[in-house]
């Protein structure tokens, strides 16, 4: 029995010693379009009370040289196929979305299968959550009070880009990427990237922004940290 | 009231048909606006609305895109009731013991439903209201005589397809379900459709049979192709209806920005690389779905449809103008009916046409779009009733037809 537990320790060990991060910067190149503002918030007698200005959309957030934020970062195996049967969702922290100012924040999540989603109501209006999979995970078309009790959901399928929506205002929209594995992350507003923990072997590393669709570089991790960069171009 | 529901003109039942025909098309305005503000899935639940009973929904509640649907959702059981008034109506006096044991169930119905069904309350206590004044309406109801079988069954159908058009509403709620959003915004033209026709049918001209296209048989060539080329048109509207409900269904805002060119092109690239260009320059505050090639190739057919549609209505006026004036009196008034109404419906269409330019250049504002919504539905209204007076049969023609068109039979012999 001790020969077991010791084995299964520097079995960990080793892993941990041997798992690497990959860490890396996203950019844009070229002027993005315009973002335009919510028109249409002013017009809601609730809503409109939260601004003196609409506030404007969000889809290409570009902050200094170009580094760009909310490009999804996520590894696939070497042929291209996506990582399945990984996840540690059902052990990781839940991730957020909350509603405020009649706006889903953050607007873009990625999460794990099976790792709860907490959706909260900030706002002093009712919203309906409406969460829509393209990809057979299940609908949800849930009321949600002006600062009522939380709701919970987990998703068993991974997906890119699954919309969340409220048709009361339909201005308001946000969406998750669902990973069946730990191995991604989301671009901060500095463009930076960190995947942790990556066991080694050969990967496709893959970088999908909503609007600009997605680039992928084959990489090998070892025992050492990897570094990736991407450039997207905007014409 | 005027007892006689059977051949003869009844103005009360008439202008009831009409009134439910205009509420019908108030309703599709409504359907529209829910479409155009994408709130089709703003109240979660149905029949029920945030779980009070539809009508016990509290007015304070109705904000933003909850107002489109649950307006919709009221104003739709408001044309449920006119439909069903107007299928008895048609049944006459035979309508009567089966309003009384129909209303009768329906109360004690509504009674189970309000104290056995847990949330259902409001709505048993509507169901039973409503049994009760049907059971009393069946012992004031007209005495009148029916009207004709396939009138009554007209009426029946209409009945049938406006549950059916109801109940798929709501399944397309509570089964999130997109197609079927597609499907009754289709089934909804048609119900028009039919409501339109219903009123046609209980029309004075209508029972008067001035309308007989049997009686331009003497006008020759230009003619015989009329009916067929309005039936035509007719059907490619259909056709672009389904068009433009599948377009709305997608959610996805406009496929492509300019009119008259698409993408500055006259055929736009639908190209891999051309969709991500598209997607990347668009930025949309409501309608956020990637826009696909399928969706623009669908906006460059509607195009396509609509310039052919334009050209065939034209037909169909000019063979219209170039239909022979017998001079005859009663010929002279069904020559003017079919001249007028050709030249309205090629009017509708450009309005129609100048309508969907509109819906590109403001972006697709809401009230423009539904306003094209409607105009389609008066294109095929129009299309419609004229294909049915251009094909009417002696079968479905009230009396005298017979004898009248035995007798242009034998002007056209000459």
């Amino acid at each position: 029995m001790k020969f077991a537990v010791l084995s299964i320790l520097m079995a960990a060990v080793a892993f941990a010693v041997r798992a690497a991060d990959i860490t890396g910067v996203v950019t844009l190149q070229g002027t993005p379009p315009p973002e335009v503002q919510y028109a249409p918030i002013m017009d809601d007698p609730t809503c409109s009370k939260l601004y003196t200005n609409a506030p404007f959309t969000e889809f290409y957030v570009v902050g200094k040289n170009g580094r760009l934020a909310n490009v999804v970062v996520f590894l696939q195996n070497a042929d291209g196929t996506d990582i399945t049967g990984k996840s540690t969702g059902a052990t990781a922290a839940p991730a957020v979305l909350d509603q405020k100012g009649c706006l889903y924040h953050p607007q873009f999540l990625a999460m794990q299968t099976g790792q709860k989603l907490i959706v909260k109501n900030s706002d002093p209006c009712v919203h309906n959550v409406h969460i829509i999979s393209k990809n057979g995970n299940p609908e949800y078309n849930d009321a949600q009070m002006a600062h009522g009790p939380d709701l919970t959901y987990a998703f068993p399928k991974p997906e890119m880009f699954m919309k969340v929506q409220c048709d009361i205002h339909p201005w308001m929209f946000a969406w998750i990427s669902l990973f069946d594995n730990p191995w991604f992350d989301l671009t901060a507003n500095d463009g930076a990237f960190t995947i942790k923990n990556v066991p080694p072997g050969k990967y496709t590393i893959v970088a999908s922004h909503y609007k600009l669709g997605k680039q992928s570089q084959t990489i090998e991790v070892g025992g050492s940290n990897v570094t990736v960069n991407f450039a997207f171009t905007v014409k | 009231m005027n007892k006689n529901c059977d051949g003869q003109y009844n103005a009360w039942l008439h202008w009831f048909a009409v009134l439910t025909a205009v509420g019908t098309f108030v309703l599709l305005g409504a359907g529209g606006l829910v479409t155009s503000h994408d709130a089709g899935m703003s109240v979660p639940d149905w029949p029920n609305s945030y779980g009070y009973g539809m009508y016990a929904f509290p007015a304070s509640k109705w904000v933003g895109g909850i107002f489109y649907e649950h307006t919709h959702r009221l104003w739709a059981s408001a044309v449920g009731l006119m439909t069903t008034i107007l299928a008895l109506w048609l049944f006459g006096k035979n309508a009567r013991s089966f309003m009384r044991w129909m209303g009768a169930t329906l109360a004690v119905a509504g009674i189970v439903i309000a104290f056995l069904i847990s949330g259902q309350s409001s709505n048993g206590a509507v169901a039973a209201a409503t049994g009760i004044v049907m059971c009393a309406a069946g012992f004031v109801w007209p005495r009148c005589n029916p009207a004709a079988k396939w009138l009554r069954w007209l009426g029946l159908g209409a009945f049938l397809l406006v549950v059916v058009q109801g109940v798929l509403g709501g399944l397309r709620v509570v089964l999130f379900n997109a197609d079927l959003g597609a499907v009754h915004g289709v089934v909804g033209q048609l119900f028009f459709l039919l409501t339109c026709a219903l009123a046609l049918f209980t029309s004075r001209s209508w029972q008067a049979g001035v309308n007989r296209a049997a009686d331009y048989i003497a006008g020759g060539r230009p003619f015989r192709a009329l009916p067929f080329a309005v039936l035509a048109a007719t059907a490619l509207i259909v056709i672009q209806l389904i068009l433009g409900a599948t377009m709305r269904g997608q959610h996805a805002g406009l496929a492509i920005p300019d009119f008259p060119l698409a993408y500055g092109k006259l055929w736009p690239d639908t190209s891999a690389a051309a969709i991500l260009h598209y997607n990347a320059q668009r930025i949309e505050v409501m309608h956020v779905n990637p826009i696909t090639a399928f969706q623009v190739i669908l906006q460059m057919v509607h195009r396509l449809v609509a310039l052919t549609i334009f050209v065939l209505v034209a037909a169909c006026a000019m063979w219209a103008h170039r239909l022979e004036d017998t001079g005859a009196g009663s010929l002279k008034t069904q020559l003017r009916f079919h001249r007028r109404i050709s030249l309205f419906w090629v009017a509708l269409i450009v309005c129609q046409i100048a309508l969907g330019a509109a819906t590109i250049w403001t972006h697709k504002a809401a009230d423009v779009a539904t306003a094209h919504l409607l105009g389609g539905a008066l294109c095929l209204a129009t299309g419609a009733l004229w294909s049915i007076v251009l094909f009417a049969r002696p079968w479905i023609l009230p009396e005298p037809y017979p004898a009248t068109a035995s007798a242009l039979g034998a002007l056209a012999t000459k």
